[in-house]
């Protein structure tokens, strides 16, 4: 990265194949996302597009038996070089699950939770300070007013929609520069989607967001830019204006009105 | 109106196949199953509170030495006294058949001068829950007095538990953490089968290392005058405790949700952070079971003691001290013991205690994990 110069782009993958076993899971995949914008990966089932998310923080690499090629470059470093620590990649790099997975820790314990390992133990907070902490990452995912009263509760006992912010929040401390989320809305309401997805709004700027959604509708209201992938490759990345009125690619056109996926 | 004609298939509706009657069977079956387990513990808690604690609340009456003494005193003439020695040490149910037989030697009249003492000081209880607490002295067997002071087996079963404990906790965790968190594939299948064959080794043949190679192998290293002691036992049961908690242990971490994992690592947790954070805290209850379990076995464990410990009362100073445990002492014991005798009545109330024990860290562990569910 040279000084001075602001990337514009937040990921970018180089060629990327990568193998479950014998199973070519992406197929040379180029795409670049651009710094500071929500951009959504769409494509029917198995497609690769959670694969392609899971690999841009390595967390693919918990399952053992994936092999990748290529390159994957998060702020303008290759994060498959071979000095390159998961942990800090995963500082700069948070993820959003399916299914909301608040740690069985108490509220306060889960927004401290990244902050915590990412701190060396000369530099222990105060009470105070770690209080502020708490209290701006859930003020900034709109659930502070709502859980302020018992943050010593379990996490898992709020609803799927407080826990799925709560997920964002918990991130927000160790400011990352990227997050992934990985079908946010799937296990919530539709009133918990439109919260989680206003919530995106608010969040825009400050992060890259890459999110991939089953949920065309939902990519077409919560996502600045586009990219459709099938069968592991990617196929076409537009704005989304672009992807939804006016697909180049025929596969696209025939994902978007619904003929297959 | 006419007779609207009934369908075949609902005509059937109360028949009764052979599936009805095999589900009825099983369940009757599965349910005598059940309550089986009750049924044991309440027969196991009546047997064992049956034979001892008549014991506990028993009371004689007998001339013992204090009697003689204060009848001295009290001036009885020599002839009578040497008369009634051939009583010392008879027992008698009731104070009035002690007076019956006392009148029997000496005569009615001589007898009624020394009755109140006949009556109030010839009580003479064997057990004593005080001497049973605070004794050392296990001396059921005794010609002169017998006393069953049980704290030297208390001692020696809590020593050697204790120590197998601190041997067994730390080992069963990490290897229950290794097999659970680090070890993959075939090393994770391997190593559970060996673990579990491990487990199904029998407590005769840990006595049995105790005994001929842990024995030699103390005295030579510590240069000590004998090897069966606290420590060699407490390794024994150790080792012996430890395969069970791993596999309990490690079937607690193996239920924490592998997202829990997955959302920890994702925030850059360190595979050890994941472990110390996410998974022992979730898996908090089924480790403290897992631990109670193996205490539980130390408690109860017997063959591996009785061989290992050196079998001598004794309270322990150091752990190269020969001691003997309570479970030790009944196996050991109790086949020698008269049936119905004081002595096989004492042994009953050991069992009793353990039984108590046992009962008090099952109740503990239930409650604390209460607590941990409640939270």
């Amino acid at each position: 990265m040279i000084a001075g110069i602001e990337p514009v782009n937040a990921v970018e993958t180089i060629g990327l194949n990568l193998w479950y076993g014998t199973f070519q899971a992406l197929m040379d995949v180029n795409i670049r996302v651009k710094k500071g914008i929500i951009t959504s990966l769409i494509g029917p089932s198995g497609c690769g597009k959670s694969t392609l998310l899971r690999s841009i923080n390595r967390i693919n690499e918990r399952l053992g038996y994936v092999r990748v090629e290529g390159a994957i470059r998060v702020l303008e470093e290759n994060i498959y070089a071979g000095d390159v620590e998961p942990v800090q990649l995963r500082k700069q790099v948070g993820m959003v699950f399916q299914r909301p997975n608040p740690l069985p820790l108490s509220i306060r314990e889960n927004v401290l939770f990244g902050h915590g390992i990412h701190t060396p133990a000369s530099g222990k907070i105060s009470r105070a300070e770690a209080d502020g902490i708490v209290e701006k990452a859930l003020r900034q995912v709109l659930l502070w007013d709502k859980v302020k009263d018992r943050l010593k509760k379990k996490a898992t006992s709020l609803s799927l929609e407080e826990q799925q912010k709560l997920c964002i929040a918990r991130l927000l401390p160790v400011q990352p520069q990227v997050l992934l989320m990985d079908e946010p809305c799937s296990a919530l309401d539709p009133k918990g989607t439109e919260a989680v997805e206003e919530l995106l709004w608010d969040l825009r700027g400050q992060f890259t967001i890459l999110i991939v959604t089953h949920n065309m509708a939902q990519a077409r209201r919560a996502s600045d830019e586009c990219a459709f992938m099938l069968m592991g490759e990617l196929i076409e990345h537009e704005t989304t204006e672009e992807i939804f009125v006016t697909p180049r690619n025929p596969k696209t056109a025939d994902y978007i009105e619904g003929r297959y996926g | 109106m006419g007779q609207v004609d009934t369908p075949p298939s609902a005509r059937k509706a109360d028949r009764r196949n052979l599936d009805w009657f095999i589900d009825k069977a099983v369940q009757v079956l599965v349910f005598i199953a059940g309550i089986s387990a009750i049924i044991f513990i309440i027969g196991i808690f009546v047997f064992i509170t049956k034979e001892g604690v008549g014991f506990i609340f028993k009371s004689n009456y007998a001339l013992s030495e204090p009697v003689f003494g204060l009848l001295e005193k009290q001036k009885m003439p020599e002839d009578q006294l040497d008369a009634l020695t051939d009583l010392a040490g008879k027992k008698f149910a009731t104070a009035e058949d002690l007076l019956k037989a006392v009148e029997g030697v000496i005569g009615v009249e001589g007898a009624a001068k020394y009755k109140d003492i006949l009556i109030t000081k010839s009580l003479d209880q064997p057990f004593n829950l005080k001497t049973f607490f605070t004794s050392p002295k296990w001396a059921p067997t005794s010609e002169v007095k017998p006393t069953y002071g049980a704290l030297a087996l208390m001692v020696g079963t809590a020593s050697v538990t204790g120590l197998a404990m601190l041997i067994a906790i730390p080992f069963s965790l990490g290897a229950a953490i290794y097999i659970g968190e680090f070890a993959t594939g075939r090393t994770r299948e391997f190593l559970k089968i060996l673990v579990e064959l491990l487990a199904a080794i029998p407590s005769v043949v840990w006595g049995f290392i105790g005994l001929s190679i842990m024995n030699p192998l103390i005295i030579k290293l510590f240069n000590v005058p004998i090897g069966l002691n606290v420590l060699n036992a407490g390794v024994i049961l150790g080792l012996m405790a430890a395969p069970i908690m791993t596999t309990i242990a490690e079937d607690a971490l193996k239920a924490v949700p592998d997202r829990y994992r997955e959302a920890a690592e994702a925030m850059g947790a360190t595979r050890w952070q994941v472990i110390l954070k996410v998974v022992l805290p979730a898996a908090k209850s089924g480790l403290v079971a897992a631990i109670l379990l193996g205490v539980g076995r130390g408690f109860g464990e017997t063959m591996a003691v009785l061989m290992a410990t050196g079998h001598s009362i004794n309270l322990p100073t150091s752990i190269f001290d020969s001691v003997r445990a309570m479970t030790a002492t009944i196996a050991a014991e109790l086949g020698e013991a008269a049936v119905g005798s004081d002595h096989y009545q004492a042994l009953f109330t050991l069992g009793i205690f353990l039984f108590l024990v046992t009962f008090l860290i099952n109740l503990t562990a239930d409650l604390v994990l209460r607590g941990i569910r409640k939270e």
